[in-house]
């Protein structure tokens, strides 16, 4: 499985491509992709953010399933999800 | 724009109405610039490049703002006006740098042309702390105070900042450069890991000039800088640098992100042939043109005119006292003080390291508490460290305790500059965008392992600089003991490197072993030290010392022999 992220343009947020093609600022509202389906969404979220000046950096990136629920398979898109591991009372994990 | 009262303190350059002027209109250029992008005028590719150029740069959580201190030098107005900027557009708190700036993590794109035009109005930019410009001129943080200092080298990076911002020649070279000038008996800039390291001194006439190193840099591949010159005259200072900038603007490789910098000319063209170029380079500039007329460095030399320093005994009954009282402060008096220049006066190192804490973080309240303390006790001046702390440069040996108490009282009067506990640690995977691994946690985890300021003392001078990549942010190759944080399969790892040396005897670290996991990392870091303390000939050894007579061999043996 795979979802899709970006960086809200106006301030930087990290934000995830959610259902019907809304961003959202949770990834557990992120939409998940089958591998084979992310690539097409990918292209089409990067030419609609980019023409709606509203996301930089865009990509796809892999999700695991662990006990049941899907989280980012990497550190680094853990860390991006939730906010610094060293400071808990910042990031989306402070909210 | 409220900006700070010409001559209104000591020891701090302040702008002239031209670099105002010039600050102002590029504040209102990023703003415009800012709006278009918004406005969907500039795509990302066209706009990337011109918030770098703003020291705006995306990382993992929001964009990232690097503010330069030049030479790591700032008034406490500028420190006050840095706190206020973290409490009103990021999150409370400022990290400062190996670089000797400040970065914030959580900045708005939206709101960067207001914190530039706040930061302009007490001096200070973000220009040139982003791309393959040169980048802030980095100095010894006791420049001015020291007593082994010879020449003084806050004159000659402001020269360098006023003859390098916006550069036309050298605002794309192939690569970032990086240039630190020392001017002390004893390296406290690491001049020889820089692009261009400057070791200012005086011949026998007692006139200024400088040895030139070149080629040094961490990194993937780490280099130590080469000696090209082992004299140029004050006059020929610019001109010299000059004509070393234009061979690598020449040269310099462009089609190779990693092999760019100048540590790659210099060995694939070897030093001979480098110096040769440089200098027929030079021999071509120097003239009228490019001397550095001394009416200019007198100039500049007055901004940098020592504070009112009141005649004192270099002897303290109050110091003295304090430190027959109180352990705790004596210890840190021995370990966070050093020697001034000035009778009766010290330097004192604000650590920014309390046992588990995040190296190098300051919160808004800790700013203004040391900018508080800058003015009651240094003149209203300090300097950020290449090691991540702070210094109050000027601080009469009468006034030492009560710094203390107020330092201590805020966790900022830790007894560790220079100890395991003074660790160098890149932000690592916890907010860098390249990063492959997290860096702070082992800081944390390692400094809280050490905390004891009486173990800590016992061991001795001992740095640990901790990478999250391959980039060495951390300088990890130039730790006593590095580590190198790296991926493998999607777990952190952590190489061991030992050996290294940032001062003038600047040597690259070995690796030690194959990496270890996180949890691994602290013990084979304890394991170290207690081979360490087990074979050291007497309390006097330095651990560097030890590791050189007695080789890597016990060390291995104690971490890896279970493998």
């Amino acid at each position: 499985m795979k979802a899709i992220t970006a960086n809200r343009l106006r301030d930087g947020e990290v934000v995830f491509l959610g259902e019907g093609g809304r961003w959202v600022e949770s990834f557990a509202e992120a939409a998940l992709f089958a591998r084979a389906e992310a690539d097409g969404v990918l292209a089409a979220a990067k030419e609609t953010a980019e023409r709606e000046r509203f996301g930089v950096d865009i990509y796809a990136f892999e999700v695991v399933e662990q006990d049941g629920v899907p989280v980012p398979a990497t550190m680094r898109e853990r860390i991006r999800t939730a906010g610094p591991t060293v400071r808990t009372d910042l990031g989306k994990q402070a909210a | 724009m409220n900006h700070i009262a010409p001559g209104a303190r000591a020891g701090i350059y302040h702008y002239d109405e031209i670099d105002r002027q010039f600050v102002a209109e590029r504040v209102e250029q990023f703003r415009k610039q800012v709006e278009r992008r918004l406005a969907g005028e500039l795509t990302e590719e066209e706009f990337k490049p011109v918030r770098l150029m703003n020291g705006l740069y995306l990382q993992l959580h929001a964009y990232m703002l690097r503010i330069a201190v030049p030479y790591g030098v700032m008034s406490a107005v500028q420190l006050r006006k840095l706190s206020d900027i973290g409490r009103k557009y990021d999150k409370g708190y400022g990290h400062f740098t190996t670089r000797q700036n400040l970065q914030y993590n959580w900045i708005r794109l939206e709101d960067t042309p207001a914190i530039l035009h706040e930061l302009a109005e007490v001096d200070m930019h973000a220009l040139q702390t982003s791309g393959n410009c040169v980048r802030n001129v980095t100095t010894d943080p006791f420049v001015g105070a020291a007593r082994d200092e010879v020449v003084d080298g806050r004159v000659y990076a402001e020269i360098l900042r006023q003859w390098t911002t916006m550069h036309p020649e050298f605002t794309y070279l192939p690569r970032k450069f990086k240039i630190a000038i020392s001017g002390a008996a004893s390296d406290r800039a690491a001049v020889r890991i820089h692009d261009v390291g400057l070791l200012a001194r005086r011949n026998d006439k007692g006139e200024p000039g400088f040895s030139f190193y070149v080629g040094g840099g961490l990194g993937r591949s780490p280099f130590v800088g080469k000696l090209v010159r082992e004299w140029v005259a004050q006059e020929d200072f610019v001109a010299y640098l000059e004509a070393i900038l234009r061979v690598y603007n020449q040269y310099g490789r462009r089609d190779n992100i990693y092999k760019a910098r100048i540590k790659i000319l210099v060995h694939e063209l070897g030093l001979e042939k480098f110096t040769q170029e440089v200098e027929e380079e030079f021999a071509r500039l120097r003239g009228p043109k490019y001397r550095l007329d001394p009416e200019i460095v007198e100039g500049i030399r007055g901004h940098f005119a020592p504070p009112p320093f009141e005649e004192l005994p270099d002897h303290s009954d109050a110091l003295e006292r304090a430190k027959a009282a109180d352990p705790a402060f004596a210890n840190w008096l021995a370990v966070n003080v050093a020697e001034h220049k000035a009778p009766g006066y010290a330097i004192a190192t604000v650590s920014l390291k309390p046992a588990g804490g995040i190296p190098g973080d300051a919160t808004c309240e800790q700013m203004d508490l040391v900018a508080d303390l800058a003015e009651r006790y240094s003149f209203g001046e300090l300097r950020v460290t290449h090691v991540q702390n702070l210094v109050l440069a000027h601080v009469k040996k009468d006034d030492l305790y009560d710094l203390w108490k107020r330092l201590d009282a805020a966790e900022l009067g830790s007894a560790n500059a220079g100890l395991i506990g003074d660790i160098i640690a890149c932000p690592g995977l916890d907010y860098c965008a390249l990063a492959n691994a997290r860096s702070i946690p082992l800081a944390q985890a390692i400094s809280a392992r050490f905390a004891d300021p009486v173990r800590q003392r016992t061991i001795g001078e001992l740095g640990i600089k901790i990478s999250g990549c391959i980039n060495a942010c951390g300088h990890h190759h130039v730790g006593a003991i590095g580590i190198l944080g790296v991926d493998k399969k999607g777990t952190e790892y952590y190489q061991i490197t030992v050996g290294g040396d940032p001062t003038l005897t600047t040597a690259i670290g070995d690796i030690l072993g194959p990496a270890v996991t996180e949890t691994e990392t602290v013990d084979a870091i304890e394991a170290i030290v207690d081979v360490y303390l087990a074979n050291r000939a007497g309390e006097g050894e330095r651990f560097i010392d030890t590791l050189a007579r007695v080789g890597h061999a016990p060390f291995k043996e104690r971490i890896y022999a279970a493998d």
